[in-house]
C-alpha cells in the first residue's frame, strides 16, 4: 500500500501574530516553524497503517520554501520512508496549492492520500477536497476514525452534534482531525535515520491565484472590560448587567 | 452578472439554521449588486417544501432536487447540481455555510468550477461592483481582506455572524433533476451523539470550562448554567481539559479546536492561553470567572468575576434563572 501524506510548514500555534507594516502578510522574524499539528495525525495514521499491514511505502509531500525540508525531515523521523519538496512560497489561495499538488500527484501511484484537516496559518480547509475533485477521487474530511481494508476505506467524520460514516473506494483522499490517533514523538534513532532517507526537491512555478489577498490586519484590541467584583456576592450584579446592560439574557 | 446563489443545507429533510444565515448573506450581497438570490438544495422527497420557505429570507428562485438517495449528505450529486446551475446562470457569487458540510462541499465545488474560495468569512462588501470579503487567519489572530480574480466568487460564511433577517423574495420554486449516480464518496446519515445536542460552533451562548474545573466529575455545575441560559446554549472546553480526557474534542474551543463567535461566551476556570483566546475573542459578550486576577482571559472579557468558580457559578446560575424566569 502506497500512502502519500501532505505536510505544511506553519508558524507554531503559540506564535504572537504581527501583521507587517504594509499589511501584506505577517512578520516572520523570530517565528518558530513546526509541522502543521493536524498533519501530524495524518503522518501517524500513515505509519500505523503501514505497520499494521507489514508492508507499504509512506511518502511525505510538501509545497513550501527550501526551509520546509526541516518539516519533511520531521515526518521522516516519525517514520515516513521518503519525501518530496515542491519548492515554492505557498500562497494563501487554496486552489493554487491544490492544483500544484494535483499536478505532482497525477503521475504518482498511491492508494491513500492523507492531509491534516486544515493548516493553522491560512485556515483555508480547502486543499484536500480540491485535490480530490481535480484528481477525480473520493474524499472524506475531518476524519476521527479510519478503517482501511483491501481496496476500500471507511471513515468516520465529525459533524455538528454527531458523526457520519463515509465509504471510499481506494485510491481516496482523507483529511485527519484530532482524536484519530496520538502522533508519536520522533526518537533519536528516528531522527538519525531521517537524515539518510531520500528527500527530493523540485522547483515549481505556481499558477495564477484565483483569490487575491488585499490586506491583513490584527484583531481590534481588547474590550473596555471590567471586573464586576470578587466571589459569589458579585454574581447578582453580573447577572443584572448581562440582562440590562449587555442585553444577552 | 449580479445574481447570488446560496446553498440551503439540510439534515435529513430539515433545514439547518445556517441555511437561513447563508441566504441572509446572499440577500445582502445581491442587494448591493442589484441582483436576485437563488437557492439550491439536494434532499430527500418532501424536503423541497421546507426549502421553499427561504423565500421569507429573500430567496427569489429556489431550485430543489429530491431523491430517496439524498437523505444523507451526497457530495457528488451536490457538485453536479452546483455545476449545472453555474453553467446555466452567471453568478457573481456562491455562498455556503462554514458548517462541517459546507466546509467539505465548497472546496469540491470550487475545484469543479475552477474558481477561488474564501473560507469562513466574517464580513462581506462590494467594491467596484465586485465582492470583497474579510476572513480570519491564524485562528483569528489576523484578518485578511480577500478579492476574487474571476466570478463566481465562492465563499463560506462563519455561523452566527450573518444573523437571519426576514426579507420577502419572489420565491419561484423550480424542481431540479440531479443524478444520484455515479457516487464516488458515499456518506451515511448523521448519527447524533446526543439527541438534539447543539454544536459549540453554532450555539448562540457558550459555557466553557477549563483546568480550574479540577476534574471531569464537576461538569454538572456548568450543565446547570447551560440549562439556565436556555435553548441555543452549548458546552465548550479548553484544550487542557480535552487533552486530559475530561471532555470530548468536539467541545474544544481554540486554535486546534473550534473557533466560536456566540452572542455570549462564559469562560469558567480558563486562564486564557493565546490559542484559546484566538478561538473565542470575536464573541459578542465575554464573561470570565477565574480565581487568578492576572489570568489573560480577563484581557478579552467584557465582564469578570475574580473568585472560586465553585462558589460563583451556582450563584450566577441561580440569578440567571431568576431573571429568565421573570420573563427576562
Amino acid at each position: 500500500m502506497n500512502i502519500i501524506v501532505c505536510v505544511k510548514r506553519v508558524p507554531d500555534s503559540g506564535t504572537r501574530v504581527r501583521v507587517t507594516g504594509d499589511g501584506r502578510g505577517i512578520d516572520t522574524s523570530g517565528v518558530k516553524y513546526v509541522v502543521n499539528p493536524y498533519d501530524e495525525f495524518a503522518v501517524e495514521e500513515a505509519i500505523q497503517i503501514r505497520e499494521e499491514r507489514g508492508e507499504g511505502q509512506v511518502t511525505a509531500l510538501c509545497l513550501g520554501p527550501d526551509e520546509a525540508e526541516e518539516q519533511l525531515r520531521n515526518a521522516l523521523a516519525m517514520g515516513a520512508d521518503d519525501a518530496v519538496l515542491l519548492e515554492a512560497e505557498p500562497p494563501m489561495d487554496g486552489l493554487t496549492v491544490a492544483r500544484e499538488l494535483a499536478a505532482e500527484l497525477e503521475d504518482r501511484d498511491f492508494d491513500l492520500l492523507l492531509f491534516g484537516k486544515q493548516a493553522i496559518d491560512d485556515d483555508n480547509m480547502q486543499v484536500p477536497p480540491m485535490v480530490a475533485e481535480i484528481l477525480g477521487l473520493p474524499c472524506a474530511t475531518v476524519v476521527v476514525d479510519l478503517d482501511v481494508e483491501d481496496g476500500r476505506a471507511v471513515a468516520r467524520r465529525e459533524v455538528e452534534g454527531g458523526h457520519e460514516m463515509v465509504e471510499l473506494e481506494l485510491p481516496a483522499v482523507v483529511s485527519t482531525q484530532k482524536g484519530l490517533n496520538e502522533p508519536r514523538y520522533a526518537d533519536l534513532k528516528g531522527i538519525m535515520a531521517a537524515k539518510k532517507k531520500p528527500l527530493e526537491k523540485k522547483e515549481v512555478e505556481l499558477a495564477e491565484a484565483s483569490t487575491e489577498l488585499l490586506s491583513m490586519r490584527e484583531p481590534e484590541e481588547g474590550t473596555d472590560g471590567e471586573i464586576v467584583g470578587e466571589g459569589a456576592e458579585a454574581a447578582p450584579e453580573l447577572a443584572r448587567r448581562l440582562h440590562e446592560e449587555a442585553k444577552v439574557l | 452578472m449580479s445574481d447570488v446563489l446560496a446553498y440551503a443545507e439540510l439534515r435529513g429533510s430539515q433545514l439547518r439554521g445556517v441555511a437561513r444565515e447563508t441566504v441572509t448573506g446572499a440577500r445582502r450581497l445581491a442587494d448591493e449588486l442589484g441582483g436576485d438570490v437563488h437557492v439550491v438544495s439536494v434532499g430527500p422527497p418532501g424536503s423541497g417544501e421546507e426549502v421553499a420557505s427561504l423565500a421569507d429570507y429573500g430567496a427569489d428562485r429556489i431550485f430543489t432536487a429530491e431523491d430517496g438517495e439524498f437523505g444523507a449528505y451526497h457530495p457528488d450529486a451536490l457538485v453536479r447540481a452546483f455545476q449545472y446551475l453555474a453553467d446555466q446562470e452567471e453568478y457573481a457569487a456562491i455562498l455556503f455555510p462554514a458548517s462541517a458540510r459546507g466546509k467539505d462541499l465548497a472546496p469540491r465545488v470550487a475545484a469543479r468550477l475552477g474558481r477561488g474560495l474564501a473560507t469562513e468569512i466574517t464580513d462581506l462588501e462590494v467594491e467596484d461592483g465586485e465582492p470583497v470579503v474579510t476572513r480570519p487567519t491564524y485562528a483569528d489572530k489576523a484578518y485578511a481582506r480577500v478579492g476574487f480574480t474571476e466570478s463566481p466568487a465562492l465563499m463560506s460564511i462563519r455561523p452566527n455572524v450573518f444573523i437571519p433577517e426576514e426579507s420577502q423574495g419572489s420565491g419561484e420554486h423550480e424542481e431540479l433533476e440531479v443524478d444520484a449516480d455515479p457516487v464516488r464518496t458515499r456518506v451515511s446519515p448523521v448519527e447524533t451523539s446526543e439527541e438534539g445536542k447543539l454544536d459549540v460552533a453554532e450555539a448562540s451562548q457558550v459555557v466553557s470550562g477549563g483546568r480550574g474545573m479540577q476534574g471531569p466529575d464537576n461538569w454538572s455545575l456548568l450543565e446547570d448554567l447551560v440549562d439556565a441560559l436556555g435553548p441555543g446554549t452549548a458546552l465548550g472546553a479548553s484544550r487542557a481539559v480535552v487533552d486530559a480526557g475530561w471532555r470530548p474534542h468536539a467541545e474544544q474551543v481554540g486554535q486546534t479546536g473550534k473557533v466560536v463567535s456566540p452572542n455570549l461566551y462564559v469562560a469558567v476556570g480558563i486562564s486564557g492561553a493565546i490559542q484559546h483566546l484566538a478561538g473565542m475573542r470575536t464573541s459578542n459578550v465575554i464573561v470570565a470567572i477565574n480565581k487568578d486576577p492576572e489570568a489573560p482571559i480577563f484581557d478579552v472579557a467584557d465582564y469578570g468575576i475574580i473568585g472560586d468558580l465553585f462558589e460563583v457559578v451556582p450563584e450566577l446560575t441561580e440569578e440567571i434563572r431568576k431573571i429568565r424566569g421573570d420573563g427576562g
